[in-house]
């Protein structure tokens, strides 16, 4: 067995037993990046082995929320994918408009850009007093940094930019507050959000929603635990309901292919139609 | 050459690489058919562009890298803007948004150091010019797994410092000119 082999039967056994001690379940993970994630956060102790982790990690807790916050990190950023939601406008909006409620689940919400995104967006289309958003992510740490509602001043002015691109009708500065080199966000962006705790690995459906959001999370998962979590979305989203995944990410290939039809191919935008394909089969 | 078959090729390139990766591409030949890998720094404007320019450059098809797509012989795959490329053990492709390294998403060291893992002794790597010094680790890991490593002579480069830095550190192979690359590579296949 050479090194490479020994090191994915390390991050394999990693894996399992951080599963059966935490239910924190990465065994179906992409590989190539969860291998990285683990030997970035092996560089960071004085341990040298991916499998010298396992004992430490197994008996301290403290240790594990570290590695948990290292592993399950994302980046994300207002408004990514201008065009995605200048067209969720436009596409999406409308259809929202005819109901007098609508539940909207942000699933993988890290730090809560995107989030906050949406929801200026609902503001300036007098859609947000009627909407509820389910922002959910795994990683605790996480979540507080978007409750927080605070960011990096010098992130501002590229988000201003996206945010005209986005379609916003105003000036992103109407929305936060800046001191220092931070901005914080309005709290009434915040009044009908809801941040919780949800695994898409481990946990399921929790109510019927209009619109699901999960962007650029799907492309860290296997086709099975990919497969497993679009399911998951068909069986919440109400028919008719619109489904919006991250630009290089695809029903194409799923199960859940044929519940869908494409409403804007580029933006990656798709609405539940009908189980059709379930019935075929 | 050593009696072994390489089986897929990385490209790195940063500033001034867009003339150069389709210098590269259009030299080399009909036989050349291993999947090619390819991530060149740039702005997320760009992209489409690139993608046209390098496929009417070669003989190769050319696409931007998708999530889970497997790897084909003769067609080079871009990485995407703002994603990272990476390569699973059942030599698929896999993308990330994980951030920055070197300032740079996507980084030509997370493709060579995951391409390193999936190909091992099998992978060839290409680093162009640039102007900082990413893809100098991935180098080192290619070649600690018995790949073969390219640099393009730093006096033929745009910009000397990334194929430079990578020479320094002891992890090339080979410093070819930009225009005798591509028929080197095509006498190993």
């Amino acid at each position: 067995m050479n090194t490479v082999e020994t090191e994915q039967l390390e991050i394999k056994l990693l894996l399992e037993a951080l599963y059966h001690r935490y239910g924190y379940d990465f065994r179906q993970y992409s590989q190539a990046s969860i291998k990285r994630r683990v030997l970035h956060y092996l560089s960071k102790t004085n341990h040298d082995a991916i499998s010298a982790l396992i004992p430490s990690l197994l008996y301290d807790e403290k240790s594990f929320k570290s590695f948990l916050f290292c592993v399950s990190v994302t980046v994300t950023e207002m408004f990514r994918d201008p065009w995605f939601y200048d067209t969720l406008q436009k596409e999406v909006f409308p259809f929202l408009k005819t109901y007098p409620f609508i539940n909207i689940w942000h699933a993988g919400c890290a730090t809560g850009e995107e989030v906050y995104s949406l929801a200026i967006l609902l503001k300036e289309s007098n859609l947000y007093d009627r909407a509820h958003i389910y922002a959910t992510d795994f990683n605790d740490r996480a979540l507080q940094k978007a409750k927080d509602r605070i960011y990096p001043l010098e992130r501002m002015k590229d988000y201003s930019t996206n945010y005209q691109k986005s379609g916003g009708k105003f000036s992103l500065s109407d929305y936060y507050h800046a001191q220092y080199d931070a901005v914080i966000f309005d709290a009434a962006l915040q009044k009908n959000i809801t941040f919780a705790n949800h695994n898409l690995a481990t946990d399921g459906v929790f109510s019927e929603m209009h619109l699901v959001l999960c962007r650029n999370v799907l492309i860290y998962f296997n086709r099975d635990l990919q497969n497993r979590v679009l399911s998951i979305f068909r069986d919440s989203l109400c028919y008719n309901g619109f489904l919006c995944l991250g630009s290089k990410e695809t029903l194409d290939f799923s199960g859940v292919r044929n519940s869908f039809i494409e409403v804007a191919r580029k933006e990656r935008i798709y609405q539940h139609k009908n189980d059709r394909g379930r019935l075929e089969r | 050459m050593r009696d072994k078959s390489y089986q897929a090729l990385v490209i790195g390139a940063s500033a001034g690489g867009i003339n150069a990766i389709a210098s590269l591409l259009s030299g080399l030949s009909t036989r050349f058919t291993i999947p090619i890998m390819i991530v060149q720094h740039r702005l997320p404007v760009l992209n489409l562009f690139l993608t046209q320019y390098w496929d009417e450059a070669g003989i190769f098809q050319t696409k931007e890298a998708d999530d889970k797509d497997s790897l084909q012989s003769g067609i080079a795959y871009i990485a995407p803007p703002n994603y990272h490329l990476l390569v699973e053990q059942d030599k698929t492709l896999s993308l990330s948004i994980d951030p920055k390294i070197c300032y740079a998403r996507p980084s030509i060291d997370v493709l060579f150091e995951t391409a390193s893992d999936a190909y091992q002794a099998h992978l060839i790597g290409v680093i162009l010019t640039g102007a900082n010094n990413d893809g100098t680790a991935g180098l080192r890991r290619i070649k600690a797994h018995g790949g073969l490593t390219i640099a393009q002579e730093p006096n033929t480069a745009e910009a000397s410092t990334m194929p430079q830095s990578a020479i320094n550190s002891g992890a090339i192979d080979k410093i070819l000119p930009l225009t005798s690359i591509a028929s080197f590579l095509n006498n190993l296949l």
